[in-house]
């Protein structure tokens, strides 16, 4: 049954990465669809971003003061000015593990 | 002329920072599965065969806890449903591509492969095998996805849970966006897919990842409207 159940996930999985590429026909997608879609990755990425750093492992809220807020406002602003993928991770992830092995203890 | 080798190595080049937060995903991946009784090979395949990180352990644990095959089924679409976004943006690139190359580029779409590849064809809008960039981020993702459940089923999660690494994840998708936010019109669209997110967190089959972006994007829609 869990194979079973696999198999159809990864049916399911598979048609929602290739139904836009190889079943529809972008002429068939208005210029106004178009233009909306720039914006695909500033509307899917926060998404994963503000439950990642304003939440805990059990879905509640954390406090104002949690080291995860402050690693990300680093990494924001390391990434603003770096436009570096790495700086901008690296610095948030040594800036959080500051505060958790060193600020806290 | 970018060959179609260096152009498959500018993709691979591109999404290597990202290994930061894939490489102990998978590792956590894998030995979660194992760690709840699932066989090894079971546990292997939901990389093979639905290769979506957070839906993989999001289904192996809602079929642990006892909920049914429906239930964990849909979960995963839920949750995946957010490449039917990704593909509608990339299927400007592959247009022209024959029917079966765009069924296996399909397989290699992946959060943070669409993101960059995304990104990389604005900017060299000139290059004329956009989908070899596409190739190079889905194959090397793929295959660290791969090699990394691997050795969490195998070693179990020997990266130590006090570092947590999970805050690599917010951190990896905050370096892809981090640069739009010089436009002002993007950082409207994150914000309201954000606070979305933190809203609909509770709601049903993890479906808050697939509604902040309906909602951000709506929103998108709207802006977009009243400019003229």
């Amino acid at each position: 049954m869990t194979w079973i159940s696999i198999i159809i996930s990864g049916i399911i999985t598979y048609f929602s990465r290739m139904a836009m590429v190889a079943l529809i026909d972008r002429d068939m997608l208005g210029a106004k669809v178009k233009e909306v879609l720039n914006y695909v990755p500033a509307a899917v990425f926060p998404a994963i971003i503000f439950p990642g750093v304003f939440f805990n492992d059990f879905g509640y809220l954390v406090e104002p003061i949690d080291p995860k807020i402050y690693g990300a406002i680093i990494a924001l602003v390391v990434g603003f000015y770096s436009r570096n993928v790495i700086a901008t991770i690296v610095s948030g992830l040594l800036s959080y593990w500051f505060i958790i092995f060193f600020l806290l203890k | 002329m970018l060959s179609k080798s260096k152009i498959f190595v500018k993709g691979t080049i591109a999404v290597l920072p990202h290994m930061l937060s894939v490489i102990p995903f998978g590792i956590i991946t894998g030995a979660i599965g194992v760690e709840l009784g699932f066989d090894p090979l079971l546990v292997y395949a939901t990389s093979l065969i639905i290769f979506g990180g957070a839906s993989q352990i999001i289904f192996m644990q809602l079929l642990s806890g006892g909920a049914s095959s429906l239930i964990a089924i849909t979960s995963v679409g839920v949750i995946n449903s957010r490449h039917l976004l990704y593909g509608a943006v990339l299927s400007e690139y592959l247009e022209k591509l024959s029917f079966l190359k765009k069924l296996i580029i399909s397989y290699f779409i992946v959060d943070q492969g669409f993101a960059e590849s995304n990104k990389y064809i604005k900017q060299n809008s000139n290059i004329s095998n956009p989908h070899y960039y596409i190739l190079g981020t889905g194959v090397t993702l793929w295959l660290c996805w791969q090699l990394s459940t691997i050795s969490g089923i195998i070693l179990g999660s020997f990266i130590p849970e006090e570092l947590g690494l999970k805050f690599a994840i917010p951190l990896t998708f905050l370096a892809i966006v981090v640069n739009d936010l010089r436009k002002l019109d993007h950082v409207f669209v994150m914000l309201v897919s954000g606070f979305a997110s933190l809203i609909l967190f509770d709601a049903p089959f993890k479906s808050y990842i697939i509604l902040s972006p309906i909602v951000a994007l709506s929103a998108a829609f709207i802006m977009l409207r009243l400019k003229r």
